[in-house]
């Protein structure tokens, strides 16, 4: 970038809002995605919406890209540099502007850390569900750029199931409110929820209106211990199949177990195969009833024990494990590529077996967890990025593995996106003209390109 | 080869130039922090939420990921040993928040303090002399501190009084102002004095403990000394206090000097080991938790690596020794609404936080109100808090904010640094409460007379 432009943005934003050291610049050149990395011309923090305009009329003008960022904890590469790119930051965008306690929302600053949003609603009695396991850190923006998974999914779904409304900046700088606090609005398209899971490639989020719910009066939080993963799976089919939708349904095969027992010490066993954590709430008696239907499902597949959690910290503590788990599998090897295919529920035990295959044939280490009420497979590829022969044979292994899930009614990727890290896959294997449809978006939106260009998709101009 | 060459990040992205400093970075003989600890830091981010100085800036520099990138680069031989560089090493505190939310193990601790190792040995510590003056001057002679800590005291007993009345620190440069203020009290006698070399118990010994005097709760904290020491005793424990005991040396190794620490571990080593001891038990966190690594420490050392791992194997700190023999119950209750500070070098270079609460919940008559962010850094960390006081004092408020939002009227530090910090913080700014040590409180309910009023 050249001084001249970057004068220009110094008088946008301020001297002291311009980080062009190489020290920040090595430290803006990589998020939570493994071996992808890059480095920025610069970081920026921009401190109001205005300002956001001015940096993205500024980059059409001038020709440089921008790439938002929340706290770099995603796991597609969607903030990483592209090239003559400047990195907005909007972590400390961090206001919770309003709880709005009568119409159940809340109304937030994009760089509001999950968990803290959890905090001050459960405070007064309301709940936000989307529960990533990177809560502890990640941002609302982030989450809602990815449309963010999480442990309690399975019941209350995802992101995108509590956006009401957007403010954000355009790739040209036009600023836009869409969406608010009305339960019901047909008032032409649905336009907020395009913006969901779109990466940072459309719009600069500023503000974010949040649906809240009641918070669930009672919870019990169970495992259960199995000797393999397909009896695991088989019960969590079981558990739907008899009209049972727990909070939580996760599962972690053993490697997983024994890195996050390692890190976390909550004696759980390391020999077992497989085990499950559920965790159901609401009124205290369907806690209850629902906790008497599904140990006996679990028994009925082989459980050789099924485990309540008799305190809020113990569940607290089994919950925190899991969340560990992406991060322990690293005390195995020192590169963990993770990745996120996802199937219909029914298909999980067939899915859970071709991985196991697929591991075994091309001779690759693996630990599997995840999401499993959702059919949100983690299988993560415990590797070393120095070892480039296995890297090849990591980088087959997911290629088949990708091909197995689309085959049984599947999708790349559940919940982490498509980023840079999936791109390629994304090129073969997207449903027919959809790839084609979102890029014609893209080109209508930003036709300079400088939105986060080359995530996704490429683009031809 | 720089690991920043563009992987799989397409065609748009930006070449990487740097220019080589591996050479004037790691000349000759100097170590480079371990690779394998730096690789298997995956970037994950968890250790941003609990990094202090991440809290204050919110940049990524100022994070143990950040920092850890920026490590492994310099290791690379990519970036020079520059003045951010420097500044960031520094500005971390190393109070190990980061590794105890490592899902993946990082030992983030022995990273930073390798690096500074590496920027003292090639000269490049603003702070060297300062430093140096502190870890090979003051640290390592038990005598040299105590004739300074004499003549300190002899000041806050006569001088200080009328200097404060008369204004004298306003015309003072406000930094050497603010130092006479961060001085805890010093004792009226150190624990040398009051403690013995061999102490017994009334009754049966059961266990024959060796106790480490410390270099500040010798000379600043003696009273709770002897309150430990009370507690061991009274927990039938034969308690020995070796007179050739030296420092233990983690200031030094925090700020990266070594050579300073490895030679008072051999001191310490000879000192202890010649006793037949069940356990080295240690009432400051920072000293426990490096002397649990003098193994590591000189694990290279033909003649000392085997005696080295055999004295961390002894090492407990007071908390964790009197959880693990079953302490003796309190009976006498202490009326007291309290508050329990999570030093770091109990709570991250440890994991002790359970200990201290069940002693503490065992004393009948105490309220204890849970300490909102009680696991954050008060912002001593050794001498932190004298060579980054504003950073220091930023992250001091904090620590105050949420201790007077407890109502509580004692907070309880169980380590030196903490407690003169946290004291200092509370006298600032007027606030009523007290700071007190798990083994004081102890004491008393076990109907012990006061340290203060033994002799
Ligand atoms: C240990 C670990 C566990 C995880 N667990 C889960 C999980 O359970 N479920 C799940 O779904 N994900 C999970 N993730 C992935 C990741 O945390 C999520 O994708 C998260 O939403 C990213 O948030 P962030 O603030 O870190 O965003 P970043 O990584 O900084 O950015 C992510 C994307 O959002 C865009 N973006 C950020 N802020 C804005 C904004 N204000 N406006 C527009 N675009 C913006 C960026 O450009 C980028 O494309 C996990 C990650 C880790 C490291």
């Amino acid at each position: 970038m050249n001084t001249n432009v970057m004068n220009r943005l110094q008088s946008i934003v301020g001297k002291n809002n311009i980080y062009s050291s190489q020290e920040d610049r090595i430290a803006y050149s990589y998020d939570g995605t493994p071996v992808l990395e890059a480095l920025p011309d610069a970081a920026v923090r921009a401190h109001s919406v205005e300002e956001i305009s001015q940096i993205l009329k500024l980059a059409n003008e001038t020709g440089f890209s921008v790439i938002p960022r929340g706290s770099g904890t995603g796991l597609s590469g969607g903030s990483i540099p592209t090239k003559d790119s400047v990195i907005l930051l909007m972590n400390h965008w961090d206001k919770i502007v309003e709880i709005d306690r009568e119409n159940l929302t809340a109304l937030v600053q994009p760089g509001v850390i999950t968990a803290d949003l959890h905090h001050a609603v459960e405070k007064v009695g309301l709940f936000y569900p989307p529960d990533p396991g990177s809560m502890t850190i990640c941002t609302i923006g982030g989450n809602v750029a990815e449309n963010a998974g999480g442990l309690r999914g399975l019941k209350y779904g995802v992101t995108k199931n509590y956006v009401m409304g957007i403010e954000a900046v355009l790739a040209n700088g036009d600023i836009v409110k869409l969406g608010g606090k009305n339960v019901k609005d047909v008032s032409g398209y649905n336009l907020k929820d395009f913006l969901v899971g779109s990466e940072g490639t459309i719009a600069i989020f500023t503000q974010i209106l949040l649906k809240l719910i009641p918070k669930p009066k009672a919870q019990k939080t169970m495992l259960a211990y199995f000797q393999n993963m397909t009896n695991a799976a088989q019960t969590v089919s079981d558990i739907i199949a008899a009209h049972i939708i727990p909070a939580t349904l996760e599962f972690l095969d053993q490697t997983t177990i024994q890195c996050v027992e390692d890190f976390a010490g909550i004696g759980l066993p390391k020999n077992i195969g497989a085990l499950l954590l559920i965790e159901v709430d609401g009124h205290p008696a369907q806690v209850e009833d629902e906790t008497k239907q599904i140990i006996p499902i679990a028994n009925k597949n082989g459980a050789s024990e099924v485990k309540i959690a008799s305190t809020e910290k113990e569940a607290d503590d089994l919950k925190t494990a899991r969340r560990s788990a992406f991060a322990a599998l690293a005390r195995a090897k020192p590169t963990t590529i993770l990745e996120d295919a996802t199937v219909p529920r029914s298909q999980l035990a067939p899915m859970v077996d071709k991985i196991q295959n697929i591991a075994e044939k091309y001779q690759i280490r693996m630990g599997v967890f995840g999401h499993a009420g959702d059919g949100n497979l983690h299988p993560t590829a415990l590797t070393d990025e120095r070892d480039s022969d296995e890297m090849h044979r990591v980088e087959q292994a997911f290629e088949e593995i990708f091909r197995e899930a689309l085959e049984l009614g599947g999708t790349l990727t559940g919940e982490h996106g498509v980023g840079l890290a999936k791109k390629r896959y994304l090129e073969e294997w997207s449903s027919s003209g959809q790839k084609e449809l979102m890029q014609k978006l893209k080109r209508a939106l930003d036709p300079n390109n400088v939105l986060n260009p080359g995530k996704i998709f490429d683009v031809q101009f | 080869m720089g690991l920043l060459s563009n992987k799989n990040t397409g065609s748009e992205t930006n070449p990487i130039n740097y220019q080589k400093a591996a050479l004037v970075n790691f000349p000759g003989s100097i170590e480079i922090p371990n690779e394998e600890t730096i690789i298997n830091c995956i970037h994950c981010g968890m250790c941003l939420s609990v990094c202090p100085t991440y809290q204050l800036t919110g940049m990524e520099k100022s994070s143990p990921r950040g920092r850890i990138r920026l490590i492994k680069i310099v290791a690379e031989g990519n970036l020079d040993l520059t003045p951010n560089f420097i500044d960031e090493m520094d500005f971390c505190l190393d109070c190990q928040a980061c590794q105890t939310v490592c899902p993946a193990g990082v030992k983030f601790g022995q990273l930073v303090e390798a690096s500074r190792d590496q920027i003292a040995n090639v000269g490049k510590d603003p702070q060297h002399f300062r430093k140096r003056f502190f870890f090979r001057f003051i640290f390592p002679s038990h005598a040299r501190l105590k004739i300074i800590a004499a003549m300190l005291r002899l000041y806050q007993k006569f001088l200080q009084k009328i200097l404060r009345k008369i204004g004298f620190f306003h015309l003072l440069p406000k930094k050497l102002g603010r130092m006479d203020q961060l001085a805890p009290k010093i004792s009226d006698k150190f624990s040398d004095k009051i403690l013995k070399e061999d102490m017994r118990p009334k009754g049966e010994i059961k266990y024959r403990v060796g106790f480490l005097k410390g270099c500040l709760m010798n000379v600043m904290f003696a009273d709770i000394n002897k309150d430990t020491v009370d507690v061991l005793l009274e927990n039938d424990c034969e308690v020995i206090m070796p007179k050739n005991q030296v420092c233990c040396g983690s200031l030094a190794a925090h700020n990266g000097d070594f050579k300073s620490a490895k030679s008072l571990a051999k001191k310490n080593i000879i000192a202890f080991l010649a006793h037949d001891l069940d356990a080295i038990v240690i009432n400051s966190a920072g000293c426990s938790a490096f002397m649990k690594e003098y193994g590591e420490l000189l694990q290279d050392d033909p003649e000392y690596s085997d005696k080295a791992k055999e004295l961390s194997a002894k090492v407990k700190d007071v908390h964790e020794f009197l959880v693990e023999i079953d302490f003796k119950q309190p009976k006498f209750p202490v009326q007291k609404k309290i508050t329990y500070h999570d030093a770091c070098h109990l709570a991250h270079s440890q994991q002790i936080t359970d200990e201290p609460r069940r002693i503490l919940q065992a004393i009948p008559g105490l309220e204890i109100v849970e300490l909102n962010e009680s696991t954050m850094c008060c912002g001593s960390a050794g001498i932190y808090n004298m060579v980054r006081y504003d950073d220091s004092m930023k992250l001091l408020k904090r620590k105050v904010d949420n201790i007077v939002d407890t109502q509580a009227e004692v907070v309880i530090a169980a380590n030196p640094g903490c407690a003169g910090q946290i004291e200092y913080g509370l006298r600032n700014r007027e606030i009523d409460i007290k700071v007190m040590n798990p083994m004081t409180l102890l004491k008393m309910s076990y109907g012990l007379p006061p340290a203060g009023e033994t002799e």
